[in-house]
């Protein structure tokens, strides 16, 4: 055991999820497919996931409404990048990237506008009264979804992706879509982002505390509800990012896209441990390999295999496996 | 007292229009508006044990109320409709629902009210993909037809006069629909009945305690998992007896009707209007919204087309807006009268 602990512990269950995929699935190329698709998303779930997690840590509010800023995010990305539908098709490189950069920026940057809403409009009346903010977030999360709805009509809406982000390498017999590796790496940026903050700065010094004791910190002299607006801006912003770039990911999204996402969501920051974002980051990769995998092997039971998963995560550690607040 | 009396007093009502209303309201579509009512004032009712009266707020009731209800169409489908049948199927719906309520309650009712809240949101959203999935066994997304048991037919003659004919009392048709009916309304009261028992017994207390402050009530003996989880079952397999009910009366059974998440947010309206942890609040909140349902929809449209000159209104009064008012509506009840309205006659204008 101690073995096991020196080596990342519970960061192994991936590892040990991808070994036994590999001996199921047999086929090294359809599994380097698998693997690096599971990877791709689980780096998106993990941007949708993060601020969940980190908001609930530092001000024990669960936003049940947080797939409203998945949604906003993909169909605001969708009609910035079909509004320069021009640019993604040209061949030059620049205007792609010009293109891909106006829309997650253009997604972040309303996402965090929302979220700013919310916590002032919706949230701020509620706090610490954990019944009615579960009541009133999601009765916010229907009124987004239907503004959606009423913005974007019931249709599919269809994503352009950038030129340079089409296609497929082929490493050693297995396609690689060019577009999940992209997403990873994004991901992994702003994993590494959101770690140096955590971790370097005074603010990141200061949520990280906010999240263990509230209360001292606040005793000590700090603003924990300016900050709490801060990071709820920032969860929420990466939330849109998210979902911007899992709607370049699906190519084809519709207003039902929030509510998917939040069960698969709400899976990630359960088994990730609430508060933690290497947690989220932990739960996000698990339950994206497991998606894809049984999505491969049986898949029929895509979505059970993940709640059976959460249920024998619960039954082994009752509050995640890497929370941050218990 | 008398403020609580008056509660009473309109939900009494309630269920005194629902006796009658085959005779009071003779129109096909107005027994179909009585007959929901019946059931979703059991469905709220139960829910209220949990989220009103122990203060767990679950989302998965409506994945027991279709156990209830799948359980009943799936028996009729593929068996005869037979009351043999018929009763296999709601034991089996009842039974599933049983075992799911502990193992989700043991599992998670220890850890915090959110978690649990998550949990089931998952639970339900697994069992919604599962039955559109699992299309050979519940008809996937179109749903099941059946028939309901002979007895309820239209064409069978309940009592007949002289002639041989179907007796008319007071213009009704004693008919095989109206036994569907007062099927319907009686297996409703006595569940209602039950559920005012059993929040008024002992048990209701603890509940209450556990509700109010949960470290105490562990401190003075009682087992709050235990607890917990004993109204999580006792909530849950009413809903798949409502279910149960339901399917019969519906003779079809599809996500729509049971299993549905729009169906799980007029169940959280009709608390919050009602009055959470009020019975008799469970009574009006389910009647005034199945009421709009049924009938501001038509209103909505009439608006829409009222004012189809004006610019924006007609966008926004449009019935497909419906559910968008029904948001802000709901948002709004949290937060100005989150006693809903039997709580807020009972504590009156002060609190």
């Amino acid at each position: 055991m101690n073995i096991v602990e020196r080596f990342g512990g519970v960061f192994l269950l991936p590892v040990a999820i991808a070994i036994i995929a590999f001996v199921l699935i047999g086929a090294p190329s359809s599994w380097l497919t698998l693997t690096v698709a599971g990877l791709a998303m689980g780096m998106m779930l993990f941007l949708m996931a993060s601020g969940l997690s980190l908001v609930f840590g530092l001000m024990d509010v669960l936003n049940f409404g947080h797939s409203a800023f998945v949604s906003f995010g993909a169909f605001v990305a969708a009609s910035v990048l079909a509004y320069f539908g021009g640019w993604l098709g040209s061949d030059s490189i620049v205007l792609n990237i010009m293109a891909l950069v106006f829309a997650i920026s253009a997604a972040i940057v309303f996402g965090a506008a929302l979220g700013w809403f919310f916590e002032r409009v919706i949230i701020k009346p509620v706090y610490s009264d954990h019944l009615r903010q579960i009541l009133i977030t999601m009765g916010a999360l229907i009124v987004a979804e239907q503004l959606i709805l009423a913005t974007w009509g019931g249709t599919p809406t269809n994503v352009p992706r950038p030129q340079f982000l089409e296609g497929t390498i082929i490493v050693g017999g297995s396609s690689l879509e060019v577009y999940r590796l992209f997403a990873f790496v994004v991901g992994a940026l702003v994993y590494a982002g959101l770690y140096l903050l955590l971790n370097k700065t005074r603010m990141g010094l200061l949520i990280r505390a906010g999240v263990e004791n509230r209360e001292m910190v606040e005793a000590l002299g700090f603003r924990i509800d300016r900050l709490f607006i801060g990071v709820f801006m920032l969860g929420s912003g990466l939330a849109a990012m998210g979902g911007a770039m899992w709607a370049g990911y699906e190519t084809l999204i519709t207003p039902a896209l929030g509510a998917e996402m939040m069960v698969i969501v709400f899976i990630v920051v359960i088994i990730g441990g609430l508060g933690s974002i290497q947690g989220t980051l932990l739960g996000a990769i698990m339950v994206a390999l497991m998606q894809n995998y049984v999505g491969y092997l049986s898949p029929k039971l895509a979505l059970a295999s993940n709640m059976l998963l959460m249920m024998a995560i619960l039954l082994w550690r009752p509050y995640g496996l890497a929370p941050a607040v218990k | 007292m008398n403020r609580t009396f008056a509660v009473k007093a309109i939900a009494l009502t309630i269920w005194g229009l629902l006796l009658f209303s085959p005779f009071l309201f003779q129109e096909v579509r107005q027994v179909e508006v009585a007959a929901r009512i019946a059931v979703f004032i059991v469905l709220v009712a139960s829910y209220d044990l949990l989220i009103g009266y122990t203060g767990i707020v679950s989302f998965a009731h409506t994945m027991f109320f279709g156990f209830g209800a799948y359980g009943v169409a799936i028996a009729m489908k593929q068996g005869d409709n037979t009351w043999g049948f018929w009763i296999l199927g709601t034991l089996a719906g009842v039974l599933v629902a049983a075992v799911v309520a502990v193992l989700i309650g043991l599992l998670s009712l220890r850890v915090k009210a959110i978690f649990f809240a998550m949990i089931t949101l998952a639970a339900a959203s697994v069992a919604l993909v599962l039955a559109s999935q699992l299309s050979g066994l519940t008809g996937g997304e179109d749903g099941i037809t059946y028939r309901s048991p002979d007895v309820f037919k239209s064409a069978n003659k309940l009592l007949t006069d002289e002639e041989g004919k179907v007796l008319r009392i007071a213009g009704v048709r004693m008919n095989g629909k109206i036994a569907a009916y007062y099927f319907v309304f009686f297996t409703c009261a006595l569940m209602f009945w039950m559920m005012l028992r059993i929040v008024g017994s002992p048990l209701g207390t603890v509940l209450k305690a556990i509700r109010e402050n949960e470290a105490r009530t562990e401190g003075i003996g009682y087992r709050v998992v235990a607890y917990r989880t004993a109204v999580f079952v006792i909530a849950a397999t009413t809903a798949a007896l409502a279910g149960a009910v339901y399917a019969t009366w519906l003779k079809y059974t599809g996500p729509d009707t049971t299993l549905s998440f729009a169906i799980m947010i007029d169940i959280l309206l009709m608390v919050v209007i009602g009055g959470m942890g009020t019975m008799w609040g469970a009574a009006i909140g389910a009647t005034l919204m199945v009421l709009a349902q049924y009938y501001l929809r038509d209103l909505m449209e009439v608006a829409a087309a009222a004012t189809e000159a004006i610019p924006l209104l007609p966008v926004l009064l449009s019935p497909d807006r419906w559910l968008l008012w029904l948001g802000i509506i709901f948002i709004l009840l949290v937060y100005f009268f989150p006693a809903g309205i039997a709580g807020t006659i009972i504590r009156g204008r002060k609190s």
